[in-house]
């Protein structure tokens, strides 16, 4: 059986799951006697109308691309890494030990240190799920799940007991020292002349990410580990006949996809709240699975789809703030574009699949 | 009695995508005829008959079931109109006993102990009318493949076939339980059923059928009286082209031993043992051929040489001892002592269907530092070795950058073979190197092999095909329950006697055999043995087995 085009699988299968996503939307909008051209516009201006917007969307689109891209190498070794959410949790505490507790004299340095940080703590809490699979099997979907709840317990002890500042009410560490403090975009294009809202929470975490998408490119499609991840992820029987160890492949890609999680860290915690509080991760490691279904496991896709979400979130909490349009309709809004790009993929797949084979062999 | 043709198939065409399986096939089947459909894999017969049992719509052409212009949307409508599968992989519940499995699906009314009963009846009946012996309470996993097929062909008859379709019946049975097929056949033929019988194998049509129609690349090329034909006829209308049935190569040079097993023995993670103290040896310059049914042990021979198993015993390569279970008994190790292997799945284990050509060409390989380029793979490089190895082993089409999967059966082989020949190992394991490949191809691979062997390497083959094994071994040995029942020069090899080594008997036929070695392990029997007989206790051992676990 052939195939369809590379460029319809990549793009026109999305983009009719997002249309399809929309006129429901669309549906529902106009149900609850709203006007949805009127929602759609305030969308797009508050999330892609002004550099406020921009900052927004960008810094949302940052945390979708640290857990989208967790996800979708995970997708490469055939594992369902649902624990990016718990890891991105963990992820903040590795980044609040090193800013509070490590005295480091400028943001480069302490990127660096957090960067580390972030990583080493998210890839060890996928770590334990990783060996469970690997050595006695228990499904990697109900640990990492399981461990999600684990993690939020774990960092709701920490932050209550141990890293509460004398005599603070709320669950949160003390701020992070200024040192630490990173360079937002405003700061960062300000030399350059360009005028970037200075209240956006956009920063430096971006260019993370950036290079974040070019190192899992590179991992995937241009090293032996790479390659050696995605022969197993296709057929185990196959990997055993050429000597890759199951167990070593199944632990490196969850330590991996745990790490990139924990990097989602890094903007939330070092770049907006400058401390770690407890609700830091807000439900980014799921987006994270629907971003990396529809950006088809590609770090390219994966980008793509993170800045849609971030428009998707930017623009949804605008709507909420100008119209009678009720913040539970917003999420219903994404849920209808995760279950349309993601879960439903196949839905629209197929038919299209079948329309280009047919056309070409009326061609042929 | 009408003297309508049972089966009658004008027109028929049906078209995977850009695939054309089958184009205008138009064929007859007179009633009361043992029907052959001869053909390369992908030729398009398991299509045509797919169509035929309602399991894929034909774009064009008309059914007619004796006589009637018939529609057959499902195997529902297959059934009503009298026609019974036998499939290549059988569809039995592995847990149920005979009776339950025949009569799966056509259960009548709420309770099942009625049906059950007038099951039995039946099941009875057919039984002495078609000398189709099955015991109704045995449980499926409990009996040899042989009888799981008896009841196949049991469940067609209990929805009254009139026509039964075989689809490779004798791929998993010994030389002598396909024997008993054929009588079973001939019985049913006698009584008036209409067989068509789908192989690959040219012997069984010469030996069974009356009529024979031959497959090539989707299209009918002719249809002859089986008794007017002769094998190599088919042969040429089956590829297009003249071809060699027979292996030229010149006598073997054996050398020193390469490989040394001694005593090996694996216990699968189900407590079953399969293989029980196994001492082979392979020389330079030979070709050991490995023989039997499978399913007795060859498969995981191969898989502890291969390193994808633990095993206990001992085995050397070159004198030096193999790691059989700790940090060196993975895959790499094996292919660092320089042991290549041709899996027996090319699909399952030695490609990975997604990845191109070039990926292909390294699999196992890819920790080789040629193909190493900093922290990166050297990806351009590997495709320029892969296209000239592409050229080299005739790989079609010889793009690199086409996906394993979009190439023909054969084709894959050829791009296994290349990798695993290329880097000149001293010794070659390669299991069913042409299972499931055309024939153009077949004779290019075991030219490869003989070539491997005449540069002094040692090979290890193992085949179900006993044709293969015959015609390309220097010596065989023959497996049967995890054992070797003999071994011998292949020159004075012969069928029969092989046939009775692989059903685990060592009799006249074996002794007939000079130069031979014969295990205790086979049981002697005096003149023909009882198969049914030997099915019972390897029932028993089965059955024991799983009592352990």
């Amino acid at each position: 059986m052939d195939r369809m085009p590379p460029w319809a699988d990549a793009l026109l299968v999305p983009l009719i799951s997002l249309v399809l996503a929309a006129i429901l939307s669309a549906l529902v909008i106009i149900g609850i006697g709203e006007d949805p051209v009127a929602a759609v516009t305030l969308m797009v201006k508050g999330a892609l109308g002004s550099t406020y917007g921009w900052g927004y969307t960008l810094y949302y689109a940052t945390n979708f691309i640290f857990t989208g891209l967790a996800v979708a190498v995970a997708f490469h070794a055939r594992m369902f890494n649902i624990g990016g959410e718990g890891q991105a949790m963990l992820g903040g505490l590795g980044v609040a030990l090193v800013c509070l507790y490590l005295p480091l004299p400028h943001w480069t340095l302490a990127l660096v240190a957090a960067t580390l940080g972030a990583a080493i703590f998210g890839a060890a809490w996928a770590c334990v799920p990783a060996v469970l699979q690997a050595r006695r099997g228990s499904h990697i979907v109900i640990t990492t799940i399981m461990f999600n709840f684990i993690a939020a317990a774990l960092l709701n002890y920490m932050l209550v007991n141990l890293l509460r500042p004398k005599g603070a009410m709320d669950p949160a560490t003390a701020k992070f020292p200024a040192a630490t403090n990173l360079p937002t975009l405003h700061d960062m294009l300000t030399p350059i002349g360009l005028n970037f809202s200075k209240a956006a929470p956009a920063n430096v975490t971006l260019v993370i990410a950036l290079l974040a998408c070019l190192a899992v490119w590179l991992l995937i499609w241009r090293t032996r580990l790479g390659y050696e991840i995605r022969a197993f992820g296709h057929s185990e029987t196959a990997a055993r006949y050429a000597g890759i160890s199951p167990t070593r492949i199944t632990v490196v890609a969850m330590l991996i996809s745990g790490g990139l999680a924990g990097l989602m860290a890094l903007n939330t915690t070092m770049g907006e709240a400058e401390r770690l509080v407890l609700n830091s991760v807000e439900g980014a490691g799921f987006i994270g699975i629907a971003v990396a279904l529809m950006g088809r496991s590609h770090p390219l896709g994966v980008l793509m789809a993170a800045v849609l979400f971030g428009f998707l979130y930017q623009g949804g909490a605008e709507l909420a703030l100008w119209t009678n349009i009720p913040r539970e309709l917003i999420v219903v809004i994404q849920a209808l574009v995760i279950l349309f790009t993601g879960a439903l993929d196949n839905m629209v797949r197929m038919p299209l699949e079948r329309l280009f084979l047919s056309r070409r062999r009326k061609e042929g | 009695m009408t003297t309508a043709p049972a089966i009658e198939l004008r027109g028929i065409s049906k078209a995977f995508g850009p695939v054309q399986a089958n184009k205008d096939i138009s064929i007859l089947v007179e009633r009361g005829t043992i029907h052959g459909i001869i053909g390369e894999n992908g030729a398009g017969k398991s299509t045509l008959m797919s169509i035929l049992y309602g399991f894929y719509k034909a774009d064009a052409g008309e059914i007619f079931i004796g006589g009637q212009k018939t529609e057959i949307p499902d195997s529902q409508a297959a059934i009503a109109a009298g026609i019974g599968m036998v499939f290549q992989h059988f569809k039995l519940v592995e847990n149920f006993t005979v009776l339950e499995n025949v009569v799966l699906g056509a259960e009548d009314g709420r309770l099942l102990r009625p049906s059950l009963a007038t099951a039995r009846a039946e099941l009875k009946a057919l039984a002495s009318d078609y000398g189709l012996n099955v015991d109704p309470d045995a449980v499926i996993a409990d009996i040899g493949v042989g009888q799981q097929q008896r009841v196949e062909i049991l469940k067609a008859l209990y929805r009254q076939a009139d026509i039964l379709i075989l689809d490779e019946p004798t791929g998993v049975l010994t030389p002598a339980e396909a024997d008993q097929l054929f009588r079973i056949l001939g019985r049913l033929k006698a009584e008036g059923k209409t067989i068509v019988l789908i192989t690959h194998k040219l012997r069984e049509i010469m030996e069974i059928t009356d009529t024979v129609s031959v497959m090539r690349r989707g299209e009918m090329t002719a249809t002859v009286r089986t008794a007017e034909t002769s094998p190599t006829e088919l042969a040429e209308l089956m590829v297009g082209r003249k071809v060699l049935l027979r292996v030229d190569k010149t006598p073997a040079q054996p050398g020193a031993p390469i490989l040394e097993i001694e005593n090996l023995s694996v216990t699968d993670s189900a407590g079953v043992q399969r293989l029980r103290g196994v001492s082979l040896n392979v020389r330079a310059g030979e070709i050991l051929g490995l023989a039997g049914v499978a399913g007795n042990g060859q498969s995981e021979l191969l898989e502890v040489l291969g390193g994808m198993r633990t095993a206990t015993g001992r085995i050397t390569m070159n004198g030096q001892p193999i790691d059989l279970g700790g940090r060196h008994s993975d895959g790499q190790s094996r292919r660092a002592r320089g042991i290549g292997h041709v899996p027996e799945d090319r699909q399952r284990e030695g490609l990975i269907m997604p990845y191109s050509a070039w990926e292909n060409s390294v699999f196992g390989y890819h920790h080789d530092p040629r193909w190493q380029n900093g922290p990166l793979m050297d990806n351009a490089g590997i495709e320029a070795a892969a296209q000239d190895q592409m050229d080299r082993f005739d790989v079609r089409p010889p793009n690199p950058r086409l996906a394993a999967r979009n190439f023909s059966g054969g084709n894959q082989q050829k791009i296994v073979v290349a990798r695993e020949i290329d880097r000149n190992p001293d010794l070659l394991l390669i299991g069913q190197p042409t299972r499931g490949v055309d024939i153009g191809a077949i004779e290019f691979i075991h030219k490869q092999i003989i070539a491997l062997r005449d540069q002094g390497k040692a090979i290890l083959l193992v085949s179900v095909e006993l044709d293969e094994i015959l015609s390309l071994a220097d010596r065989v040995a023959v497996m049967f329950d995890g054992q070797i029942m003999g071994e011998g020069p292949a020159g004075s090899a012969t069928q029969v006697g092989l046939g009775c080594l692989m059903a685990g008997l060592g009799g006249d036929d074996t002794r007939d055999m000079s130069g031979w070695t014969i295990s205790d392990a086979a049981i002697i029997e005096e003149g023909t043995p009882d198969v049914s007989r030997i099915e019972a206790q390897l029932a028993e051992k089965h059955a024991d087995a799983s009592k352990e676990v």
